[in-house]
């Protein structure tokens, strides 16, 4: 048997009201809102937000395979998820793999983890999804799209989804695109895209999978399903011949958007959090053809526990004030920025530090229990060298000691809130606050840590952990 | 371990005006700075047999050998950040105590003002363990304005309090500054101007700051025993006591430093009080010339050098003890708030003040503290 066995999400906290797209391009507005990535997210921290989330209560160390899956890969040439895996702690000798170019990258990873677990390659796969897509302004896909994340964790035992049956199409249709060089998503005349395409495809992998396996939509209690818009979803919903209102998994276009890749394990999660043992699942992915899959759940969803999730994370959230800071966010606004001149990046430090960098190691001394970040090799206590262990310090809370809020920072949004963390269970952090809303912050509080983007110096990517307000109540 | 006391003489500084010299170079500064000294000491250049040269972002001994034509003399090159100016001169003195030399030049400067952006550049260091955000994304301004925080926290003052604290700080600097012929920014401030400045890193403003500046200063030191040869009618001022304390960066990694108060000033007071054989700084020391890049960092210096007792720095401040009437005047000739920080100079600086006032040449006699004996400079 093979089946999901944890899951994790990730929503950015911002979210950018379609009120105020409409209100920059004067037309009328869509519906409520989408989420949006801080200036210091890509689908790289995102996909960690996820795996961590999936992984929170899983031992780390079991996990033999790690899938990303994205349009928008950070890096073209050097692997993402190898840093993905190196920062959620995994093991070295894991198999991993970015898997990208698709729209339905995410439901392929999915069936490349089922065939890997399988055919006994693999005992527990990780695949995490995330997407930053951006489309032209004042075009429906920058309404339209949303960021976000979803993770996965398969495996064969302590399943809470097993993954009878599954289908899929590839084809070479194009009616949607972005070449490697593009920041905009294109697409052909959208009557095309939508009959000749959408509505081809998914039927067809549906009414396969169904015919194949002897079903009939009634014997679903949710049919999770990947469409462009809200209106092509309620229309495909019917065309495959299930109810809108009881069968139906929620596509969150007034309050996520469109996530990408990430859209359907979102859905997916977000269908689990309400699932109760016996439920049968119909997932369906689109992009390049189409993959449907048979989903039953089992006793052990009543495990699942500790979980930010996608209900928890839509309700945490903070609007962002205007249409013209979500361009400058996402870099299309020339700008004066501090003049000052930013330090060259030393990819060999980097890589020497990386315990301390990506794993968020910190070193506990053998004599006298202290914990310091970053690795010490002569204990700042008691000036024992070389005696301690590493422990990782990605997972704990801590308040803020003291702060600043620096107006002539490097940084996209200002003013950035410097700060001294102390970890509830010892140890302390120097570091920059995010997800803030400045008015709320002082002395004392309850703030964890979060992997994102320092600065893009040398054409390359610095990552970092920042700490941010405690952002979701891990729910129970 | 021997003591430093009275084994050093200065016989003679100079100081060049501090601002924004656009017209000054980086050989200007060292050359006026240092023919000043040498005027002031009554040398000729071509007697001093070393020099040792403070500077934060020159480097090497050439710096003042090229412009002065120092003649293959050994020229040593120091930097300490913020404490280079010291350092230059604590390592002189050592060398002239230990008699390698008998008359030698230290000199301090730094050319700020050619960058085209205020504020310094991040560190470039890739020797030392760089931390992402050490290294790049927060100012100075921002590091001390956790002390600040910190400070008003620790010690129960509401944001507003804290903020007002730090103004009169800064009003009385500006004030001291004003009267400074050679200070950078000569003029007053009020507490309303300073409270309502623009916001550099909260909870400092733009009047808690320290002035971007070019200058140079320099001094010509020798033993005791021969001060009175160069200087008979006994025009010189004596070395009492030296301390220098580097921590293990505990501040940012344990949460035992509280960040209220600078462990390394505490220590480097204690070894220099120790050095001198001080008791009671608050009795002996008749003035102080600090280092308050930022007005919280004098208001540390306060609690931290012994003259303020800890957490209690806003009593004295109130009741005007900090003044130049008050009872241990501080940062007399302005601070690096109002006479400016060209961080290599700026050691040497402090040193210059304590100099002209002990000496009775402070120029002005609104500025002119009577009865100086000693003073400390950090």
């Amino acid at each position: 048997m093979v089946g999901i066995t944890s899951y994790g999400a990730y929503i950015p906290i911002y979210r950018l009201s379609r009120a105020e797209i409409a209100r920059a391009w004067e037309k009328n507005a869509g519906a409520k809102e989408k989420a949006v990535a801080n200036y210091d997210e890509d689908s790289l921290t995102m996909a960690v937000e996820a795996a961590i989330d999936c992984l929170n209560g899983m031992d780390r160390c079991l996990v033999d395979n790690l899938y990303f899956a994205t349009t928008t890969p950070v890096y073209g040439e050097k692997q993402n998820a190898s840093i993905i895996a190196a920062v959620a702690d995994l093991r070295e000798d894991i198999f991993a793999s970015d898997v990208t170019g698709s729209i339905r990258s995410a439901t392929i990873a999915l069936k490349m983890a089922v065939d890997a677990i399988k055919a006994g390659s693999a005992k527990q796969v990780l695949v995490t999804a995330a997407d930053l897509r951006l489309g032209p302004q004042n075009s429906e896909f920058e309404a339209t799209f949303g960021d976000g994340a979803g993770a996965l964790l398969l495996g064969d035992s302590n399943i809470i989804a097993t993954i009878d049956e599954s289908y899929s199409i590839s084809s070479e249709f194009l009616g949607q695109w972005r070449k490697a060089k593009d920041y905009y998503v294109q697409c052909w005349e959208d009557r095309f895209v939508r009959e000749e395409g959408y509505f081809k495809f998914l039927p067809r992998v549906v009414f396969e999978l169904l015919k194949k396996n002897k079903l009939a939509p009634k014997d679903f209690t949710k049919l999770i399903l990947y469409a462009p818009d809200a209106r092509q979803h309620r229309a495909m919903a019917k065309e495959l011949g299930f109810d809108y209102k009881t069968q139906v998994q929620d596509p969150m276009f007034d309050c996520l958007g469109n996530s990408g890749v990430a859209f359907t394990p979102m859905m997916l999660v977000a269908a689990l959090e309400e699932a109760n043992p016996g439920d049968t699942i119909l997932l369906a992915g689109y992009g390049d053809g189409a993959d449907a899959f048979v989903l039953r759940v089992t006793d052990e969803i009543k495990k699942v526990k500790n979980k930010r999730g996608i209900k928890r994370h839509l309700e945490s959230k903070m609007p962002l004030s205007n249409y013209e800071k979500y361009l400058h966010f996402r870099k299309f606004i020339e700008f004066e920025g501090d003049k000052r001149p930013p330090p060259p990046t030393y990819l060999p430090l980097q890589w020497r530090e990386r315990h301390d960098i990506y794993r968020c190691y910190g070193s506990k001394c053998r004599q006298c229990g202290t914990i310091q970040y970053p690795i010490q090799r002569v204990c700042v206590d008691c000036q024992a060298k070389d005696d301690y262990d590493e422990t990782r310090l990605s997972d704990q809370k801590g308040k803020i000691f003291t702060f600043s809020m620096d107006d002539r920072a490097n940084v996209a949004e200002l003013p950035l809130v410097l700060n001294i963390i102390n970890f509830d269970e010892g140890g302390r952090f120097y570091s920059t606050l995010t997800d803030r809303d400045i008015k709320k912050v002082e002395v004392g509080m309850p703030v964890e840590l979060t992997f994102r983007k320092m600065h893009e110096e040398g054409g390359l990517v610095n990552y970092f952990w920042k700490s941010r307000p405690i952002r979701v109540k891990q729910g129970e | 371990m021997e003591s430093m006391k009275d084994k050093v003489a200065i016989i003679g500084m100079g100081c060049t005006k501090f601002g924004e010299l656009w017209d000054k170079s980086c050989e200007d500064l060292p050359i006026d700075a240092s023919y000043e000294a040498f005027e002031d000491a009554g040398i000729d250049p071509k007697d001093i047999q070393a020099a040792w040269l403070g500077c934060m972002f020159l480097r090497t001994g050439i710096r003042l050998s090229y412009p002065l034509k120092l003649q293959y003399l050994p020229v040593s090159h120091v930097e300490n950040a913020c404490g280079t100016g010291h350092e230059a001169l604590r390592n002189a003195a050592f060398a002239v105590a230990a008699k390698a030399y008998d008359l030698v030049l230290v000199c301090g400067f730094e050319k700020l003002k050619d960058w085209g952006f205020g504020g310094f550049p991040a560190t470039t260091e890739s020797a030392e363990k760089v931390h992402p955000v050490y290294g790049f994304e927060s100012t100075g301004v921002a590091r001390y304005a956790l002390a600040a925080t910190r400070y008003f926290s620790q010690y129960g003052l509401s944001p507003e309090e804290g903020k007002r604290m730090l103004a009169k700080v800064s009003v009385k600097s500006h004030h001291n500054g004003f009267l400074n012929p050679r200070a950078h920014l000569r003029f007053e401030v009020t507490e309303e101007q300073v409270l309502s400045a623009p916001m550099i890193a909260w909870p400092l403003g733009l009047y808690d700051c320290c002035g971007m500046t070019d200058g140079g200063t320099a001094a010509i030191i020798c033993r005791a025993e021969d001060a009175k040869k160069y200087k008979p009618n006994g025009d010189y001022i004596l070395i009492k006591g030296l301390g220098l304390s580097s921590g293990p960066n505990e501040g940012k990694i344990t949460t035992r430093y509280d960040w209220a108060h600078w462990e390394e000033t505490v220590r480097a007071a204690q070894q220099a009080y120790q050095d001198a054989g001080i008791k009671d700084p608050k009795k002996e020391i008749d003035m102080c010339e600090v280092h308050d890049c930022f007005s919280i960092a004098e208001v540390m210096c306060y609690e931290d050098l012994g003259f303020c007792e800890k957490g209690k720095a806003r009593h004295d401040i109130e009741a005007g003890e900090l003044t130049l009437e008050g009872k241990h005047p501080f940062n007399v000739g302005g601070g690096l708030k109002s006479f400016g920080h060209p961080i290599g100079a700026s050691g040497l600086r402090e040193i210059y003040e304590i100099y002209v006032e002990i000496l009775g040449k402070a120029q002005l006699p609104e500025r002119q503290l009577k009865n100086i004996k000693m003073g400390l400079s950090k």
